[in-house]
């Protein structure tokens, strides 16, 4: 071990960086924990071999191939590769070089796979390039998919290729530094083995060079844990814990109001004992809630945590009918609005500040956003989008990650219906015939039973004639 | 071979008359709005019974005590008046006693099995999809001695409230197996299944501006299907590009789409004939070409 000016250095750069996500993360919890209450306790383990099955295991991926099979190489090579991040950290930290060396062919194992896996991730992300910046698929573009959106995704790609890089420029130099002195470095390097060529036949420069990767290397993958905060990338984390809080309950069961429940079960029964309201800290009643939704602390903290763990893959709006007949409904766009109004209103991320581009600019036509008030409902997502929604759990289906972008939906359109009667006229037509007719058409409900007229069935006589 | 020509009035069994009788039945039949007001379906309701009535199954309807589920409302964003209809739908349930209820619409199917019992209703719940289906399995309905659809060519159309939403993708298939018709896959089929476009209380506005009817874009592709059209196949959107299922050599005419939704049903009779191919394709829910096949109709 050589203790160094280099280590105490590693040291503050480890710790401003693991503190800076700290500190992001602490904001990004307490942006989620605005939502309101959702109950997501018990079903321990089908929460947890939920997740086991979509998030580790990226089952929904699998719907179509081409894209999970790159995704499953960058995935894969985003654990393994990491492993080795552990030793850069203890060399780091202790000046000792490549100290899982200990580990033998083991060794030799690790940082084979590692450099395989990196040559994989780099043909892979240039695949995900090609895709998204010249290969015309649909689903990369959009109204939501504006200047950030798109930066914000090469972005990423760059920063991979970037972080490969530097893994092979270390190994490079590494492995040639050890040929020119005449020693065998430990590991197998099948892809750095090709690079020494390329590399100048100092040993000085080596040096230089070999520290210039390993710094690369751990400041490049330190600078990335704190752009992701700000990115479509922070799904690499928050897409276990998403998935793990999704819903359990069939798709279709849409989640009921309990203070309407309590209001029409007193007005049926009169001996009905409404529950007392909640209470401030103070002992005051507390103002009743809103029904549904009108910003983004009226939506559950699982909808808000499902608009930090989206990725914009555009799966959901792809599948979306609505969308695909050209409607202005994306359910993309309704999740990626959820998170800038968040960001707007509460913690701002450190890189990427919505203001800067405007919710506006995720919205044609804009006349129809309010301009007054910023609230998600009306200031980024219009009523037009909202009741174009079929409420066919294509776009739930589709996700990746178990978003529901229709439970977003739904709770806006009860913000609507019963905080604004703002409902179109064709369904407060359909509300009132249901009231009077007990049938959403108005039809006279005496004549509900005339299916029945004139009704004759084939008799067989051996079969079925009823006593 | 029965006689086809015999035929005998069905006087359906009303729940206030069977309780006046202290009876219960086995099952009851929710007969949904759908099924009693719309006329299209109200055909199918009619053949629904003629096979309750054929197999002898011990069920009754509550008439003109039926009254909305209220779906569309809790979908349109109305929560009040969904759980108004809720709680008056749970009180009639209750005080008659039922334990089983089967009904041909997946809206009422989902609202009843899912919804309900937070509200305090319990039952269980049977869309008519499974139900023929057990009826089959039991060899209660042979799909024989009626019109024979052997050779045609059958494609069916989830219904989201069936399919994704409830994972009833096999039961309406196993129905349709019976038929020994050609059963074509629409590409968006199942959990990829596209919405008929009236979901949500579409059913009951016009669509939000766009460039399509839903309806219409799901048509295209079932007779694109039907018909082996591989250049519309090819150009569908939101699935992965692969080889379209083309149809044998089956004849084309009298080719149909199944449905298991009065309001797929709707969607889909309009999508044809906005296509002007009523000619040639039919669309039929389930229980009717069971009826029909088993040659229960009169």
């Amino acid at each position: 071990m050589h203790f160094s000016i280099q280590n105490l250095l590693f040291l503050l750069v480890a710790l401003a960086g693991f503190g800076l996500f700290a500190w992001q993360a602490s904001r990004i919890r307490a942006n989620v924990l605005v939502g309101r209450d959702r109950d997501v306790s018990g079903n321990v383990n089908e929460r947890l071999w939920k997740t086991l099955l979509v998030a580790f295991g990226q089952q929904k991926m699998f719907k179509r191939l081409t894209p999970a099979f790159l995704h499953l190489i960058v995935y894969i090579g985003f654990i393994v590769i990491n492993i080795e991040v552990i030793e850069i950290m203890v060399d780091g930290l202790f000046g000792t070089h490549r100290f899982l060396q200990f580990l033998g062919p083991l060794y030799s194992a690790l940082t084979g796979t590692n450099e395989l896996l990196g040559a994989l991730v780099v043909l892979a992300v240039v695949a995900f390039w090609w895709r998204r910046n010249v290969g015309g698929v649909r689903r990369f573009t959009g109204v939501e998919m504006r200047a950030w959106p798109k930066l914000d995704a090469n972005i990423i790609l760059y920063v991979e290729v970037v972080l490969m890089g530097a893994l092979f420029l270390m190994n490079a130099a590494d492995l040639k530094l050890h040929q020119l002195q005449g020693a065998v470095l430990p590991g197998a390097f099948p892809i750095s083995q090709f690079l020494t060529g390329l590399l100048p036949d100092s040993v000085g420069a080596l040096e230089v060079l070999e520290r210039v990767g390993w710094w690369a290397h751990i400041v490049g993958i330190l600078l990335f844990l704190n752009y992701l905060p700000s990115s479509k990338h922070f799904h690499i984390i928050l897409a276990f814990p998403n998935v793990y809080f999704s819903r359990l309950i069939p798709q279709g069961q849409f989640s009921n109001v309990d203070s309407i429940t309590h209001e029409v079960k007193a007005m049926m029964d009169p001996s009905y004992e409404v529950p007392a309201p909640a209470t401030n800290p103070d002992g005051s009643v507390a103002a009743p809630a809103s029904f549904g939704a009108k910003d983004v602390d009226d939506l559950p903290w699982t909808n808000l945590l499902n608009a930090y763990s989206c990725t914009e893959c555009g799966r959901c709006t792809s599948v979306c009918p609505a969308n695909l007949t050209g409607k202005l409904l994306s359910p993309r766009k309704i999740i990626m609005d959820t998170r800038d109004r968040l960001e707007e209103k509460y913690n701002a991320p450190l890189i990427f500040d919505p203001a800067l581009y405007g919710k506006a600019a995720k919205h044609d036509p804009q006349e129809q956003l309010d301009k007054e008030n910023h609230t998600l409902l009306r200031g980024y997502v219009t009523p037009e989008e909202l009741w174009a929604c079929t409420t066919c759990n294509a776009c739930v289906e589709a996700c990746p990650v178990n978003i529901n972008p229709l439970d977003s939906i739904l709770e806006m359109r009860r913000f609507l219906v019963l905080e604004e009667s703002a409902a179109p006229n064709s369904l407060n037509v359909m509300f009132s015939n249901i009231e009077n007719n007990g049938a959403p058409w108005a039809f006279s409900p005496s004549d509900r039973f005339n299916w029945a007229d004139e009704l004759f069935v084939a008799s067989k006589e051996e079969l079925g004639v009823r006593s | 071979m029965a006689d086809q020509t015999a035929k005998r009035p069905v006087s359906v069994p009303v729940m206030a008359d069977l309780a006046a009788r202290g009876e219960s039945p086995e099952i009851l039949f929710w007969v949904g709005c759908a099924g009693a007001f719309d006329d299209r379906y109200k055909r199918v309701t009619r053949a629904f019974v003629r096979i309750l009535e054929h197999v002898g199954v011990n069920y009754a309807v509550l008439g003109m005590e039926e009254s909305c589920t209220g779906d569309p409302a809790k979908r349109a964003g109305n929560e009040f008046l969904f759980q108004m209809q809720a709680m008056t739908n749970i009180a009639t349930l209750d005080g008659y006693g039922i334990k089983k209820v089967v009904t041909a619409c997946p809206h009422c199917f989902n609202t009843i099995k899912n919804e309900y019992p937070a509200l305090g209703g319990n039952y269980e719940v049977i869309h008519h999809s499974t139900f023929l289906q057990q009826l089959i399995n039991e060899g209660k309905v042979t799909a024989q001695g009626g019109e024979s659809f052997k050779g045609r060519r059958i494609t069916f159309h989830d219904s989201c409230y069936l399919g994704r939403s409830n994972n009833i993708y096999e039961a309406p298939r196993a129905v349709l197996e019976v038929l020994d018709a050609d059963l074509l896959e629409m590409k968006r089929c199942k959990t990829n299944g596209l919405c008929c476009g009236a979901g949500g209380a579409q059913m009951f506005k016009d669509a939000e501006p766009g460039n399509k009817e839903v309806n219409i874009e799901r048509t295209e592709e079932a007779l694109a299907t039907l018909d082996g059209d591989a250049d519309v196949l090819m150009n569908l959107r939101g699935v992965e590009s692969t080889a379209p299922a083309l149809p044998a050599g089956s004849d084309r005419g009298g080719s149909v789409i199944a449905v298991a939704c009065p309001f797929c049903m709707t969607m889909m009779a309009d999508g044809v004939k906005n296509k002007e191919r009523e000619q040639d394709v039919q669309v039929f829910d389930l229980a009717e070409l069971i009826a029909s096949a088993e040659g229960l109709n009169a």
